[in-house]
C-alpha cells in the first residue's frame, strides 16, 4: 500500500541530556529514525537506554536538547508548550505503564475526559466496546483489575481517533494472560483503524507482533529489525 | 456535565472535612466582617435617622441665667435655623427604697409638652399635661436601672425644697442616649434625666422668664464654629460656660466612640481570619496537587491545556470559598442583627434598625476571593510548571537529608519515632512554621478578645480603689466657703473629709481651645489621689497647671509653655498661666492645680466646690437622711453605685464579645489543625500503613502524626500569647479614645484561657483524625501505591 509507506515521524540527530544538579545524564545521543503510517513499532532495550525519552519526545511530552523531531510537518523540537499541547490533543493517544486513570472518575468518565476536548471522537461507549469493557462503564478504577484498567487507558487513548498510539510498557504491570489481552487490543486498533503504534517494552517476545523492532542501548539505536512474519498476540509466548 | 467537572465534585467529596473546615474559617472572617460592618452601618444609620426625626440640635450651651428676650437675639444670629431654650438643673433625688441620694437632671418642658428640638420619644405612659406641676417624664435608661414606671412617685430636692413628683411617662431623648454628667461611661443608676413643667421648675429656682440651657439647629451649610463663637459672645454676660457642637455633646461623644470602636473591630479580626483562610487554601491545594501529580501530568498528556487544568483547581478553591461566603453571610447577618439589638437596648434607640447593605457582603466576598486566589496562586504556578513527562515516571521517594537534628548529634538520644517526627517537621520547615503561626493567630485573637475584662478590672481597681479612696463625693450648688467641709465632717458616720475646688474653664493655646474643668486638689490628698498611668501619685506643683497628656497633645502644649485660661463661672476672669507639667493619667482631658494656687488665681479666697468623704458603713443611712436635707448640696455621688453600673454594663458587653471571639478563634484552630493533620495523614498513609504491617500499634502510629501536631501546638501557644499582647496593643491604639486610656493589662488567667481553649480545639480536631488513623485500610493503602 502506497499510503502505508508515507513517513509520519522523522528524527535526525535527536539528543537529550538531563541535568541532575551538576551531573549530566545523556538520555539520547543522536537518534535517527523514520516511522511510517500505520506501522507497528516496538522499542526494546534495557532501563536507561533512552526508550522512554524517545517516546516522550515523539509524543510531545518533552523536547530534545539537540536534533530534529518532526511529526509530518509539525516541528516537535522547536514547538512551544502551547503547540505541543495542541499536537497531543489532536494527534496522539498515550497509554502509560501505570494506566494513570483519574481515580475519582468512572470508566466512562475517564474516556469522556478525552472526548470532551476532541473534535471528532468516538463515543466513550464505542471506544470501551473496542477494548471489550462495554459492561463496566460505571465502575471506578479501584474496582477494576490491572488489565481492565489498562484497557480503559487504551480506550481513553483511542477515543479521539489519534493518528499515533504511544504506549510505555503497557503490559509492564500486568500478568501474562492480561498482558496478552491488552496487546490484542493494541494490535486490533493498529490494524482496524490504521493507527500508527509505538510500544516500549522490556519483553522481547512482544517484538514478534511488530512490523519493525528498534533496539536501543545507551541512548542510541543499535539495531533495526524488519519483521516480515508478524505474529498475532495470541501466538506470542513469554 | 464535563468529565473534568465530575472529577472536581468527587475530589471535593473526598476532602469534604477539610473543605468544610476551611469554609468555616472563611465564614468566620466574612461573618465577622459582615456582622461588625453592618452593625456599624446600622448603628450609624439608626443614630442619623433618630437624630433627624427627633430634631437633635447642632449646638448647645449652658449658662447661669439669661432673660428669655435673649432667645430672639439668638434666632437672629446668622446660620441659626431653630432655637430651644429651657431651664435645667441637677438635683438630688429621693427614691423610695433607694437609700442613697441619686442625681436627677430636671429639664423644663414648655406647656406644649414636646420640645421643638431634641424631641422626646414616648416609650410608656403619656406626656405631662399643662398645669400639672408635679408630673414628670423619666428617661428610659434610668427607669430601667431603678425599676421605675408610670404611676411611681419620687421626691426631688429643688433648690433646697423637697418636692413630690409623679412619673407619668417613660421617654427617650436624643440628647441623653447615653446619659452621664461628665464621666466616660453612662451612669444609669446614679444619674437620671427628668422632664417637668418648665414654669414649675423655673419657679423653684427663681428662673421665671429666664433660661440656662439653649440648643439650636443650624441652617444647611452653616459654619458651626462661627455660630459657636457668636453665641459665646452673645451669652458671655449671662454666665455661659462655652457653647459646643455635637462633637463635644457628652452623649453623642460616647456614642460616637462606641460606634467607631465597632468599625475598628470590623477591620482587625476579619483580616486575620481571611489571611489564615488563604494560608489553609494554599496548604490544602498544594497537597491536593501533590497527590494528584500523576493525574495532572496525565491530563496534560491527554492534551488538556494549563489553563484548563489550572481552572479546574481554581474552581475547587472557588467552591470552597463560595461555601464559606454563604455560611459567612448567614453568620454575619445573624451576628450583626444580634449585636445591633444589643446595642439598641444599650443605647436606647427608639427603634431597632438593622440592614446589611449589599456592598458589605460583596466587599467581603471580593476580599475573601482575593485572599483565596492569593493562597492558591503558588500552587497554580506549580501546576503550570509540572512537566507532562512526569506521568511516565514512577514517583520518587521523598527526599530526606541530614538536618539540624543530626548536625547537633542529637539523633541518638531520640527514639526512631521521635526522629521521624522531627525529620518530618524539619523537612517542611516553612509549612511547620506557617501552621504554628496560624494556630498562634487564633491564640492571639482569643487573648485580644478577652483581655478587655482584665483592662477594665484594672481601671476599676485604679479608679475606685487607688485613686478614689473615699465613699462618696458631695457637690455644692455653688462654690462655698471652705468651712463647709467642717459641717460635713460633723455629719453622722463621716470619718474623713477632703475638699476640692473645680472651676469650668476654656483653655486657649494659640488658635486651639478646649472646654474643661480645672480640679484644685489639696496637697497630699488621701481620698482623691491623682495617679499617673503607672499608678504613681502625681505631685501637684505649688503653682502652675498640670495637664493630662491627651489634653496637652490636643492643645499642642509642653511643660513651660504659656496658655490662656478663661474661667467660665464667678468673675469670668482671664489669666495667663504656665504649663507646669504633663501627666499621663487614665481618664479624661483634665487640668489640675493645687487648691490654694487655684483659689489665688480665681481671687476668691478659700472656696470649695465639693467634698470627698469616707463614711462608716453602718451609719450610712443616718448620713443619707441628713445630707438629703442639707441646702447648698447639689448632688451626692456614691462610689459603690457608679461601680455597680460600670460593672453591669461592661461585664455583659464583654461577655458577649469574648464568647464570639473565642468561638471564631476556635474555628481557626480547628480549621488549621484538622487540615494539617489530614494532609499529613494523606501524604503519609502509605508509610504509616507500612509501619502497621511491620507491627507498630495504632497508638504508636497515631503518635507519629499527633506528635507533629503536638510540637506545632507547643511552638504556637507561647508565640500566640506574645502575639496576643501585640494585637491587644494594636487594637487599643486603633480604638484609642480621647477620653480615656485602656491599659493593655493581661492577667495570667487570660493567657491560660487562650492557651487552653486553643489546646482543646486542637485536641478535638486531632481526635477526629485519630479516628481515621485507626481505620486505616492497610491492604487498600498499600495497594494504591504506584
Amino acid at each position: 500500500m502506497q499510503d502505508s509507506k508515507q513517513i509520519v515521524f522523522t528524527a535526525r540527530g535527536l539528543t537529550k541530556t538531563y541535568y541532575m544538579g551538576e551531573v549530566e545524564i545523556p538520555a539520547l545521543r543522536g537518534v535517527d529514525l523514520e516511522v511510517h503510517q500505520s506501522e507497528f513499532i516496538v522499542l526494546l532495550g534495557p532501563s536507561g537506554s533512552g526508550k522512554s525519552t524517545l517516546l516522550n519526545i515523539l509524543g510531545g511530552l518533552d523536547t530534545p536538547t539537540a536534533g530534529e523531531a518532526w511529526w509530518r510537518d509539525h516541528n516537535l523540537a522547536t514547538a512551544n508548550e502551547k503547540e505541543l499541547t495542541r499536537y497531543r490533543r489532536e494527534h496522539v493517544g498515550f497509554v502509560f505503564q501505570f494506566y494513570n486513570l483519574i481515580s475519582s472518575l468512572t470508566v466512562r468518565e475517564n474516556v469522556a475526559l478525552v472526548t470532551d476536548i476532541s473534535d471528532n471522537p468516538l463515543k466513550p461507549e464505542e471506544a470501551l466496546q473496542l477494548v471489550g469493557l462495554e459492561h463496566r462503564l460505571d465502575h471506578f478504577p479501584s474496582q477494576l483489575s490491572g488489565g481492565e484498567q489498562q484497557r480503559v487507558a487504551i480506550a481513553r487513548a483511542i477515543a479521539k481517533r489519534p493518528d499515533v498510539l504511544l504506549c510505555d510498557e503497557p503490559t509492564g504491570a500486568l500478568d501474562y494472560q492480561t498482558g496478552k489481552v491488552v496487546l490484542e487490543v493494541i494490535a486490533k486498533i493498529n490494524q482496524e483503524l490504521g493507527t500508527t503504534a509505538i510500544i516500549i517494552t522490556h519483553n522481547a517476545s512482544i517484538a514478534g507482533m511488530a512490523d519493525r523492532v528498534l533496539r536501543l542501548a545507551n541512548g542510541r539505536i543499535v539495531a533495526i529489525e524488519e519483521n516480515p512474519h508478524k505474529l498475532s498476540p495470541s501466538e506470542l509466548a513469554w | 456535565m464535563k468529565a473534568l467537572d465530575r472529577k472536581l465534585l468527587r475530589d471535593l467529596g473526598n476532602i469534604k472535612g477539610q473543605a468544610f473546615t476551611i469554609a468555616l474559617v472563611v465564614a468566620a472572617g466574612i461573618g465577622a466582617f459582615i456582622g461588625q460592618i453592618s452593625t456599624y452601618d446600622s448603628l450609624s444609620w439608626s443614630r442619623q435617622s433618630y437624630y433627624d426625626t427627633a430634631k437633635f440640635a447642632h449646638v448647645f450651651a449652658d449658662l447661669k441665667r439669661a432673660p428669655k428676650s435673649v432667645e430672639q437675639q439668638i434666632i437672629e444670629l446668622s446660620g441659626v435655623a431653630e432655637v430651644e431654650t429651657t431651664v435645667s438643673y441637677d438635683v438630688t433625688l429621693d427614691i423610695p427604697e433607694v437609700a442613697e441620694p441619686v442625681i436627677g437632671r430636671m429639664i423644663g418642658l414648655a406647656d406644649s409638652g414636646q420640645p421643638r428640638l431634641n424631641r422626646l420619644f414616648l416609650r410608656q405612659g403619656r406626656l405631662i399635661e399643662p398645669g400639672r406641676g408635679n408630673e414628670v417624664l423619666v428617661s428610659e435608661a434610668f427607669a430601667k436601672a431603678r425599676k421605675l414606671k408610670p404611676g411611681d412617685q419620687l421626691a426631688a430636692i429643688l433648690n433646697g425644697k423637697r418636692e413630690q413628683l409623679h412619673i407619668v411617662g417613660v421617654v427617650l431623648s436624643p440628647e441623653y442616649i447615653l446619659a452621664t454628667r461628665g464621666g466616660v461611661l453612662p451612669d444609669d443608676r446614679g444619674f437620671g434625666v427628668f422632664w417637668m413643667d418648665r414654669d414649675r421648675l423655673a419657679g423653684a429656682f427663681n428662673m421665671e422668664g429666664a433660661f440656662n440651657h439653649v440648643a439650636l439647629r443650624l441652617a444647611p451649610d452653616t459654619q458651626e464654629r462661627a455660630v459657636i463663637d457668636e453665641l459665646d459672645n452673645l451669652l458671655a454676660p449671662y454666665g455661659a460656660l462655652g457653647a459646643h457642637g455635637r462633637e463635644d455633646q457628652l452623649s453623642n461623644k460616647i456614642l460616637s466612640q462606641e460606634i467607631n470602636q465597632q468599625k475598628t473591630m470590623s477591620t482587625v479580626f476579619p483580616t486575620i481570619f481571611l489571611a489564615v483562610a488563604a494560608f489553609l487554601l494554599n496548604v490544602v491545594l498544594s497537597r491536593q496537587v501533590a497527590t494528584q501529580r500523576g493525574e495532572i501530568a496525565a491530563l496534560k498528556a491527554l492534551g488538556y491545556t494549563n489553563t484548563a487544568i489550572g481552572g479546574h483547581y481554581l474552581k475547587l478553591v472557588l467552591l470552597i470559598v463560595l461555601l464559606g461566603i454563604i455560611m459567612g453571610y448567614l453568620l454575619g447577618a445573624f451576628l450583626g442583627y444580634k449585636m445591633t439589638s444589643l446595642y439598641t437596648t444599650f443605647f436606647h434607640f427608639p427603634t431597632l434598625i438593622f440592614r446589611v447593605q449589599p456592598w458589605i457582603p460583596l466587599t467581603a466576598a471580593f476580599i475573601s476571593l482575593i485572599a483565596a486566589l492569593g493562597g492558591a496562586l503558588n500552587t497554580l504556578r506549580g501546576i503550570m510548571q509540572l512537566a507532562p513527562a512526569e506521568a511516565m515516571r514512577p514517583p520518587s521517594p521523598t527526599k530526606y537529608r541530614r538536618m539540624l537534628l543530626e548536625r547537633l548529634g542529637m539523633e541518638k538520644l531520640l527514639s526512631p519515632q521521635a526522629r521521624m517526627i522531627i525529620r518530618s517537621l524539619e523537612r517542611r520547615p516553612f509549612r511547620t512554621l506557617l501552621t504554628s503561626f496560624a494556630i498562634a493567630c487564633s491564640v492571639a485573637i482569643i487573648v485580644s478578645g478577652t483581655f478587655w475584662k482584665d483592662a477594665i478590672d484594672f481601671l476599676i481597681t485604679v479608679q475606685f480603689t487607688s485613686a478614689e479612696r473615699g465613699d462618696a463625693q458631695i457637690v455644692f450648688t455653688d462654690p462655698v466657703s471652705s468651712r463647709a467641709r467642717y459641717e460635713i465632717a460633723h455629719l453622722p458616720g463621716v470619718l474623713l473629709t477632703e475638699s476640692a475646688r473645680a472651676a469650668p474653664v476654656r483653655l486657649r493655646a494659640g488658635h486651639l481651645s478646649y472646654l474643661t474643668a480645672i480640679s484644685g486638689l489639696p496637697e497630699n490628698a488621701e481620698l482623691r489621689r491623682l495617679l499617673d498611668a503607672n499608678q504613681r501619685p502625681i505631685v501637684l506643683p505649688p503653682d502652675g497647671l498640670l495637664l493630662t497628656d491627651r489634653l496637652a497633645d490636643k492643645l499642642k502644649l509642653k511643660p513651660g509653655d504659656p496658655l490662656q485660661l478663661e474661667v467660665l463661672d464667678g468673675n469670668r476672669i482671664k489669666r495667663d498661666v504656665i504649663v507646669a507639667g504633663v501627666v499621663n493619667d487614665m481618664f479624661g482631658l483634665s487640668a489640675y492645680m493645687d487648691i490654694h494656687a487655684l483659689n489665688r488665681l480665681l481671687g476668691e479666697g478659700e472656696s470649695i466646690s465639693s467634698v470627698a468623704i469616707a463614711v462608716e458603713p453602718s451609719r450610712i443611712n443616718d448620713f443619707n437622711m441628713q445630707i438629703k436635707a442639707m441646702p447648698k448640696v447639689a448632688t451626692v455621688t456614691y462610689k459603690a453605685t457608679a461601680l455597680q453600673t460600670f460593672q453591669e454594663t461592661s461585664a455583659r458587653n464583654i461577655l458577649v464579645f469574648t464568647t464570639i471571639v473565642t468561638a471564631f478563634a476556635a474555628a481557626i484552630t480547628i480549621g488549621v489543625v484538622y487540615n494539617s493533620v489530614s494532609i499529613s495523614l494523606a501524604e503519609r498513609a502509605w508509610e504509616l500503613a507500612s509501619l502497621r504491617v511491620l507491627g507498630f500499634t495504632r497508638h504508636e502510629v497515631s503518635a507519629l502524626l499527633l506528635g507533629e501536631l503536638a510540637i506545632e501546638l507547643l511552638l504556637a501557644i507561647p508565640f500566640g500569647l506574645w502575639l496576643g499582647y501585640l494585637l491587644s496593643l494594636l487594637i487599643v491604639t486603633l480604638t484609642h479614645t480621647e477620653t480615656f486610656y485602656i491599659p493593655v493589662i493581661i492577667e495570667p488567667g487570660t493567657y491560660a484561657y487562650a492557651a487552653l481553649t486553643t489546646l482543646a480545639a486542637g485536641i478535638v480536631s486531632a481526635l477526629i483524625v485519630r479516628h481515621r488513623i485507626d481505620r486505616l485500610d492497610l491492604v487498600g493503602v498499600l495497594k494504591t501505591r504506584e
